[in-house]
């Protein structure tokens, strides 16, 4: 424990960035449940599909039928409460659990960002994101610091570096850096993009975006803890999330990115910030600037803390890399895809038919996947073994309701992976019914008839 | 000072390692730079309008016009000529459809127009029961399978135990007659509104949503072309009949089940329209333009990937090789040689694979009806 009493852990540093951090989260936040919410997406995501696949582990997490729209209505006042900062730590762990919790309701929705911000809100639970700029620092001035830990605001630095860092080691394959893939399948189709679009079936320019997009993930943390050349470094940050946000869909996340990078900012640029905040708001920032540093305590729970977030970062730089535990190449199987940083990598396409079969009298027939499944699941579907998996058993269970017996379940499933031609994808004689998921590598999958080299 | 030139230094540095490294990537390709021009996706559709669906429809509303006329002959003179005349309009109407029936896009789109015009099997008792009744609204949703080509093949082969008993049917009711002119009229109406929009301000709305977002023209209607392929063709027409989907062979599902010897006529119409699609082949065989085949040439110069085009080809090719071999009836097909159905479908389905998973990667076409974030 004498590592958490070396000279970093005793550094203060101004509070102004997590000011304007936790108002830049909470607000994007409830813009994204505001945004989510008008789409319609909670009832076609949701609230319609008659079945929902689910994480391993996380089986009972379930929509909660008409209440989800309750549950995204306590999501996003949370989040508009953790952004002013009243009630802070109730209201974060709040928006923690059912944000989270929401994320886990389907998996067919998973998204890197969604996780990120699970993670993010998991951390700020843990920091002390009100000193400085928020109702309870109005109304409770004991709980009203200018100076806060320096680690408490490096913690979410090293966050957003990691998933910058980690996107960029996942692009250095050879697919992605030696093939062009998927971009050269991408890019083509944006030709109708202003300007660079009737470049985007030149290799020159699609080997420009792989490559270019790979420094600069990797590049882009240290760039950003350089002060020469932060600013420099945030100019790029911005071309590059707008750029994907053209050509992509990749709803709020360029927005998340970028607003998340101003972290790295010294205390002087968000001092700044909220001082415009203040004179837009009309709130007296003076008040805030207190002089007061939050007491950097060696006691029991600040201890606690540290610890628990040196947990939380050791897990979070080992399980990206949870893939090396498994055989077959890893954009083929996913197994360990997801919860890594693995944004973009793949053009994945994939059709499967199950085969309902009585082993006893031979008896079968094929299901008709529009029958249980909404197009967006039976994409996802398709191309993901424990996604195919449980549908499998869930097709079980539903004919046995229907009285048939004896039931073996087997899925013909052909998936063509960044441009390689389509190919069995599944063990077409393995009974799935038979099958448990599990960590363990699965076993029915056929194996990937090519080589993807590289991380 | 110094330690800022050594930044640049380091800077400088770094990306001519990039750059070289970068150019090595290029060149262990091995391929020259892709110099043809851009794939212009409007020829493309300007070449699906004005060649393939305006034709498409052109013919399908003269012969369902055709057919109005038989059917005011008949009217008018119920002689057993009269009858077959109006037999023979209603087969070639049915037959003129099968090239349309893929477009199901903009007005065709908006009328649902194959459901009111083919859902097959057809509700027979649903049909007797509006004919004595003499209430119902064609319009309604829940009165698509009691209308359409299959309704009128109950009525004209289906109503009663022989033809001549049909037609003393018609002879003596007037209810049906009146259902028979509903009918018809209805079916002209629908492709009218569809051909009228076609030549109205639709081509044009259609030829300049060229762009690549999920409601784009191409997008649209590859989805279309594909649903159609998958589900009425591969599905409704063979699958279905030959028991793919259920415990045992439903021979009563085959499409125009009272006819019955026509099912493979209006089955290869379907196919060879679905091939000619693909292949940018104009409705009146003159010529051919861009299409899907040439969009994917294209692309594959840039892939260089598999020669998709030529194996999607291949495949089309066998399934007819395969279907040729099926006999006129399906009905009889499926009671009597259903593993000639079941080969046939599997040809089907391959091309099933090669269209709806590697196509769509090619062509980067979102599945319809997706639309949520993805990263």
């Amino acid at each position: 424990m004498r590592f958490f009493n070396s000279n970093y852990f005793l550094k203060s540093t101004k509070a102004a960035p997590f000011a304007v951090f936790r108002i830049f989260f909470g607000f994007l936040m409830a813009i994204s449940l505001i945004r989510f919410w008008a789409l319609g997406w909670i009832d076609k995501l949701y609230i319609s599909p008659s079945f929902h696949f689910s994480y391993y582990g996380f089986e009972f997490v379930k929509p909660l039928g008409e209440w989800t729209y309750l549950l995204f209505l306590i999501c996003g006042i949370s989040a508009v409460s953790v952004g002013i900062g009243y009630r802070y730590r109730p209201s974060i762990i709040l928006f923690f659990l059912s944000f989270t919790y929401i994320e886990l309701m389907d998996k067919t929705t998973y998204l890197n960002h969604y996780y990120f911000i699970s993670l993010v809100a998991f951390v700020l639970i843990f920091l002390p994101a009100n000193a400085y700029f928020s109702v309870d620092a109005k109304r409770q001035p004991k709980l009203s610091f200018e100076y806060v830990p320096s680690w408490s605001i490096d913690t979410l630095r090293l966050l957003v570096a990691i998933v910058y860092f980690y996107a960029g080691l996942a692009k250095l394959n050879s697919d992605w850096l030696i093939q062009g893939m998927p971009l050269k399948i991408w890019l083509p189709a944006h030709y109708d993009l202003p300007i660079l679009g009737k470049f985007f079936h030149h290799n020159w320019l699609i080997y420009f975006f792989s490559w270019s997009g790979a420094i600069f993930d990797l590049s882009i943390p240290f760039l950003l803890l350089i002060k020469r050349t932060r600013t420099a470094a945030f100019v790029l940050v911005v071309i590059f999330h707008m750029l994907t946000w053209l050509l992509f869909p990749i709803g709020m996340f360029p927005f998340v990115m970028i607003l998340a990078v101003t972290i790295f900012f010294d205390a002087k640029f968000h001092d700044k910030l909220v001082s415009i905040f203040s004179v837009a708001l009309r709130i007296d920032k003076k008040r805030f600037d207190n002089q007061k540093v939050l007491p950097q305590s060696s006691d029991q729970t600040n201890r606690a803390t540290l610890l628990l977030l040196s947990i939380f970062f050791v897990f979070q730089l080992a399980f990206p890399f949870r893939h090396l535990a498994y055989s077959d190449e890893l954009f083929w199987t996913e197994e360990g895809y997801r919860f890594s940083w693995r944004v973009m990598l793949m053009e994945k396409t994939g059709y499967a038919s199950f085969k309902i079969k009585n082993s006893k009298t031979g008896e079968q027939f094929y299901v008709n996947n529009a029958d249980f499944l909404t197009s967006f699941q039976e994409k996802q579907m398709a191309t993901q073994p424990d996604f195919i998996l449980e549908y499998a058993h869930y097709l079980k269970n539903h004919f046995e309701h229907q009285g048939h017996e004896n039931l073996a379940v087997y899925v013909e499933s052909y998936v063509a992976l960044n441009g390689r031609g389509s190919t069995l994808f599944i063990d077409p004689s393995t009974n799935l019914v038979d099958m448990k998921e599990s960590w363990k590598h699965k076993t029915w999958i056929l194996p990937f008839n090519d080589e993807i080299k590289g991380l | 000072m110094s330690k800022y030139y050594l930044s640049i230094k380091a800077f400088r540095f770094i990306w001519s390692w990039a750059m070289i490294i970068f150019m090595v990537a290029c060149s262990t390709e091995n391929e020259p730079m892709t110099d043809t021009d851009n794939f212009d996706r409007q020829v493309m559709l300007v070449n699906w309008a004005d060649n393939i669906i305006i034709p498409g429809y052109e013919n399908y509303v003269g012969k369902v016009t055709d057919m109005v006329n038989a059917k005011n002959v008949f009217l008018e003179d119920r002689s057993t000529e009269n009858f077959d005349g109006l037999k023979n309009a209603w087969l070639e109407a049915y037959i003129a459809w099968q090239s349309v029936s893929m477009f199901e896009i903009g007005k065709a789109e908006e009328l649902s127009i194959r459901d009111y015009t083919n859902v097959y099997p057809t509700d027979n008792a649903g049909i007797e029961d509006n004919v004595n009744s003499e209430s119902y609204d064609l319009n309604l949703p829940s009165l698509r399978d009691q209308q359409g080509f299959p309704a009128l093949d109950y009525l004209l082969y289906g109503s009663a135990e022989n033809s001549s008993m049909i037609l003393a049917r018609f002879e003596a009711e007037e209810n049906l007659r009146n259902y028979l002119n509903d009918l018809i009229t209805r079916l002209s109406d629908l492709s009218t509104a569809v051909l009228q929009d076609w030549e109205g301000g639709y081509r044009d709305e259609f030829i300049n949503n060229d762009g690549s977002t999920a409601s784009s023209s191409v997008n649209k209607l590859v989805n279309d072309y594909l649903f159609y392929y998958e589900k009425a063709l591969r599905a409704g027409k063979i699958g279905i009949p030959a028991g793919v989907f259920s415990n045992t062979p439903l021979s009563n599902r085959v499409e125009a089940f009272y006819k019955q010897d026509v099912s493979k006529t209006l089955f290869m119409t379907s196919l060879n329209a679905s091939i000619d699609f693909f292949n940018g082949r104009y409705f009146n065989g003159n010529g051919q333009g861009e299409s899907l085949k040439s969009y994917l040439d294209f692309l594959n110069s840039v892939t260089d990937g598999s020669n998709l085009s030529d194996l999607i080809n291949d495949q089309f090719t066998s399934t007819k090789v395969q279907a040729e071999s099926l006999g006129e009836d399906f009905y009889a097909e499926v009671e009597n040689n259903n593993d000639n159905m079941l080969q046939t479908y599997d040809e089907l389905q391959t091309n099933t694979i090669l269209l709806k998973v590697d196509m769509f990667q090619a062509l980067n076409i979102q599945v319809d009806y997706v639309d949520a974030d993805g990263d």
